[in-house]
């Protein structure tokens, strides 16, 4: 197994591409070196990302921010403007692992490994963030909500890597949230994950909504009937109802160890009441 | 296949070592540079006996391939006597009783270390989620965030 190190997008891209699908692209390794040990990949060449600068750096950008696909939980923390405005994604991100792994763990890897239980990710969704992606074929700029396919399945080709996420303008009036139900209290795999955006007009109505939710069907979702639920309401306790029924819907679980069927499904409709809360909450104070 | 060169440097020391790219920062400083104060507990980084920093921060050791640690600056367990003197928080531990059978101690302090630099006054709840990686059997932690505490209040005087 061979490992590079390469300092540009396009030199990574080169590398990705001539290794023709035996490569695995190294982040924080969080997941990858447990998968290596594991056996469970055998890649010819690691390419380590973390040397091209695009990668490592969170960026103002129309308004918004670009947030570099290696960037680190505990950098994104470390962030009081990204914080600021994105608290829920943030937040998100933190949930990922310990203190040492957030040292080394990214929002890129965690999107990439495609587990459908993966923090960030309905936060990212609710967030409307987009993903740039490199290819040998040039740029394209996919929504985080089409990236994954499957478990460990993503749409991204061979030589295509993601170089940042793109989190878009706040509006006046906005909030978000995420939360999870894990059975402890730190350091768990989530049973539900559910993210919520919120941006209210001056008069506190609804006007744009969007609910992201996590680990109960093969990727994370997009929730459009639960948004729709919220748009063009003060967001009162009967809008929320009618989001959480939408939630509740939207559900696809699988029955395991860590909860059945109808366990996940009712506990997403409650954690997307309680996160809608949360970001409503925020979006007051903006 | 040729291995990797690596030139890094650890506990304040130039060092220079071959390594495979599988092979990772923990296996290189426990069997090659016989730097065996990091422990090798789950090997996927969910207990926390292999804690170092690297350019600072905290990590789990058998999370990095040792060909990243390529010009860095890793800190490990045994850098954090000076000689013969224990460090507030290694003396602490002793006073407090702090460990039993040992095999997370080396993590637990290096790990507490990267708190207090980070933070000299924490709360007992964010001693305890700080650490929450550091996974002990033996003293049911109490015994260990004490010591911690108590080291932050006599570093702080």
């Amino acid at each position: 197994m061979r490992y590079e190190v390469p300092e540009t997008v396009d030199a990574a891209v080169a590398l990705l591409a001539a290794a023709n699908g035996s490569a695995r692209i190294l982040a924080g390794g969080t997941d990858l070196l447990v998968q290596l040990r594991a056996g469970l990949v055998e890649p010819d060449v690691v390419v380590d990302i973390k040397k091209i600068s695009q990668t490592r750096q969170v960026t103002a950008q129309d308004g918004g921010f670009r947030v570099g696909a290696a960037v680190t939980g505990a950098e994104l923390d470390e962030h009081p403007d990204l914080k600021k405005n994105w608290p829920g994604v943030v937040e998100a991100a933190e949930l990922i692992g310990s203190t040492q792994v957030q040292g080394r763990a990214t929002m890129g890897g965690n999107l990439c490994n495609a587990s459908p239980a993966a923090d960030s990710v309905p936060a990212l969704i609710a967030a409307a963030a987009t993903c740039q992606i490199a290819g040998p074929d040039g740029e394209r700029t996919v929504p985080v909500e089409s990236i994954c396919t499957g478990p460990g399945k993503t749409i991204l080709g061979t030589g295509e890597f993601v170089v940042s996420l793109i989190l878009p303008a706040r509006p006046p009036h906005s909030g978000d949230a995420y939360l999870r139900f894990i059975p402890r209290t730190e350091m768990d795999i989530a049973v539900v994950g559910v993210g919520v955006s919120l941006t209210l007009d001056g008069a506190g109505q609804c006007i744009a909504a969007r609910v992201g939710l996590g680990a109960v069907a093969a990727t994370a979702l997009l929730v459009t009937e639960a948004a729709d639920a919220l748009v063009g309401t003060a967001v009162d306790e009967g809008a929320v109802e009618k989001m959480q029924q939408a939630v509740r819907a939207a559900c696809r679980p699988i029955d395991d160890k860590r909860g059945t069927i109808a366990y996940r499904t009712q506990v997403s409709g409650v954690l997307a009441g309680r996160a809608c809360r949360i970001a409503l909450e925020r979006a007051g104070e903006h | 296949m040729a291995r990797n060169h690596v030139t890094t440097t650890i506990n304040g020391d130039p060092v220079e070592f071959l390594c495979d790219t599988e092979q990772t920062l923990l296996d290189v400083l426990r069997d090659e540079l016989h730097l065996t104060g990091s422990k090798e507990g789950c090997a996927s980084g969910d207990c926390g006996a292999c804690s170092v920093t690297m350019d600072g921060r905290l990590v789990c050791a058998c999370l990095v391939l040792a060909v990243e640690t390529q010009g860095a600056e890793v800190e490990t367990i045994e850098g954090m006597a000076d000689g013969d003197r224990l460090h507030p928080l290694q003396q602490k531990f002793l006073d407090h009783a702090a460990l039993q059978c040992g095999v997370c101690t080396p993590g637990f302090l290096v790990a507490a270390k990267s708190l207090l630099e980070r933070n000299p006054d924490p709360t007992e709840s964010e001693v305890r989620y700080w650490l929450a990686g550091n996974l002990c059997r033996c003293t049911g932690y109490d015994k260990i965030v004490r010591a911690v505490l108590d080291t932050a209040a006599e570093m702080r005087e």
